[in-house]
């Protein structure tokens, strides 16, 4: 039970970075390193602010963190003609020493003594439960965002970023200007990431300037398996993929962290191994197929020797 | 309406590969006129559209396009007032997205702000009709991926798309010239019924020289960078494709050589 519940609010909580990763791999076709800066940067905002006294600020600014760590890759990709995955690369390695910065210069922060959204919920709320407050406020944020995403993706510059990871010289030719259109793509996706860093920070009480390490192989897992269950055109599926996806990563990793096979620095491994699995299939099929028919042909050739 | 004034454009300058895709050409075009454009391989037809379009800047020369001076606006900017079809269907549209979204990307130049909803129900009715007109089917399928359909539907939408909102200049680089010839034909029809219905000032590059010589009122002849020959529509209504090609070896003093023209007489 405690695992069912733990691994939805986990989930939840993370599917808002999911979400942030479907917008840069999915539609933007970028596999984005600046979601481990970002997140981090998020996080470490939220904290300092949170401890500071404003939790409620501290997730507005993790927002604006991660979008501002976004649009510097974006500019980075397209003012400077820097290679997408490079430009990724660059803010996260950067943004590692601005967080260290935010933090002064610790390398982990505290918040079991500070005021957080979710102790204000439970001031707010006394008879509910804690596990209860921890599955509510990811549910809400995760709720609040899907649904912003959506009707973002329903207007004319949405339309527009879609169409750019899509073929980007027809979106040129309607005379849109591209290069902005991927900074805000880019700054969106980690505006989402920045949240989920935010109230990461909140959820678990503290900050560490390693919170962010393999978290981008993590997304993409959620993403790649959320498309096993929900594979649709409509921009408001895609994105409840990534929720469901998110939360699915978690069972798995809750159950295989279980069993005594995996202790749990194997995290990390596991992951990877399902992204790779999952990137890996179009050419695993493509070589059985290749396989088949090469046997049939043989057959054929064998049965024309025969007669 | 188009005036393109001692245009100049070296490729690869200062290495032993460079050569003049634009020569010096100047080339005016009255609003409205409808003008073929021919030329054997590497004479410069896809450059000209290339620097019309803002592909790269010109070394040297100006362009004006309804009396503005585009010669240095970005690619982007003049895309606004100019439609352009790519010989590869591919091109000019977004495959993994609806016929519906596609037209509603290419009809947001028109209006109205990023943050609107890109489609309301008047331009889903809009894209319906102007679809109906071509008598493919197409309107029916406004949800259908842009890449599932066939090299001529796409093409047909790809027009819509540069015309929707009615350009100052539609510049068609053989925009036919993947397709069957059946196909060819019905996307050049539906071409000449939007050109001459809307009085759009209309620039094609053609394989087909006897096509290039009825389609339109006026052809030119380019080689090396430079027109050759323009002849206006009293002067094309004589004119055969042999005598075109008599024209050509004689002021070159070599044969014409563009395989796909030569194999398609």
């Amino acid at each position: 039970m405690n695992l069912l519940i733990g691994s939805l609010q986990l989930g939840l909580l993370y599917s808002i970075m999911v979400m942030g990763i479907y917008i840069s791999f999915r539609i933007m076709n970028i596999p984005d390193l600046t979601t481990e800066g970002s997140f981090t940067f998020g996080l470490a905002a939220s904290a300092m602010i949170s401890a500071a006294g404003h939790p409620l600020l501290a997730i507005l600014v993790s927002i604006i963190a991660g979008a501002g760590a976004g649009m510097i890759t974006g500019i980075l990709q397209t003012k400077l003609d820097i290679h997408p995955v490079l430009a990724g690369i660059l803010t996260m390695s950067g943004i590692y020493s601005v967080n260290l910065l935010v933090m002064h210069g610790a390398s982990n922060v505290t918040l079991l003594n500070s005021k957080t959204i979710f102790n204000m919920m439970t001031g707010a709320f006394p008879d509910l439960p804690k596990d209860a407050v921890k599955l509510i406020i990811p549910l809400l944020a995760a709720v609040i965002v899907l649904l912003v995403l959506t009707l973002f993706f329903k207007t004319s510059l949405g339309l527009s970023i879609r169409a750019t990871g899509d073929n980007a010289d027809m979106v040129r030719a309607s005379s849109i200007n591209v290069d902005v259109v991927k900074i805000i793509a880019i700054g969106l996706a980690n505006a989402c990431i920045g949240l989920c860093g935010g109230l990461t920070a909140q959820y678990q009480s503290f900050a560490d300037i390693n919170s962010g390490v393999g978290i981008l192989v993590v997304g993409l897992a959620s993403v790649i398996i959320g498309e096993a269950f929900i594979r649709s055109r409509n921009m408001f599926l895609c994105f409840v993929s990534a929720i469901v996806g998110s939360i699915v990563y978690r069972y798995i990793i809750a159950l295989a962290m279980k069993s005594p096979l995996f202790p749990a620095y194997m995290l990390k491994l596991i992951s990877a191994v399902i992204v790779t699995i999952a990137l890996a299939l179009p050419a695993a099929r493509k070589m059985s197929a290749s396989r088949r028919l090469n046997a049939a042909n043989k057959a054929d050739d064998g049965g024309k020797q025969d007669a | 309406m188009l005036e393109i004034v001692n245009a100049q454009k070296a490729f690869d300058r200062g290495t032993p590969n460079e050569h003049l895709a634009l020569d010096d050409l100047s080339l005016s075009v009255a609003d409205g006129e409808f003008v073929t454009i021919l030329g054997s391989n590497g004479a410069g037809k896809s450059t000209l559209f290339n620097a019309i379009c803002g592909n790269f800047l010109l070394d040297r020369g100006h362009i004006v396009l309804g009396g503005k001076d585009i010669t240095f606006l970005p690619e982007h900017r003049r895309a606004a007032r100019i439609g352009r079809l790519f010989q590869d269907p591919m091109k000019g549209t977004a495959p993994n997205l609806s016929i519906e979204e596609n037209l509603a990307l290419a009809y947001s130049r028109n209006t109205r702000g990023m943050l609107r909803i890109a489609i309301s129900r008047k331009d889903r009715e809009l894209f319906r009709q102007s679809l109906a007109d071509f008598g493919m089917g197409l309107e029916d399928r406004m949800d259908t991926k842009m890449g599932l359909l066939s090299g001529g539907q796409r093409q047909a939408v790809t027009l819509l798309m540069s015309t929707i909102v009615t350009p100052d200049l539609l510049l068609l680089d053989e925009h036919t010239a993947a397709l069957d010839p059946a196909t060819a034909e019905k996307v050049m029809q539906i071409t000449n019924g939007i050109v001459y219905e809307r009085h759009i000032t209309t620039l094609m590059i053609t394989h087909n020289m006897s096509s290039a010589l009825t389609t339109g009122t006026r052809t030119i002849m380019m080689d090396s960078g430079a027109v050759i020959f323009d002849f206006g529509a009293e002067q094309r209504r004589s004119m055969t494709v042999s005598d075109l090609l008599d024209m050509y070896s004689e002021k070159k003093k070599e044969v014409f050589d563009n395989d796909r023209i030569l194999l398609s007489r």
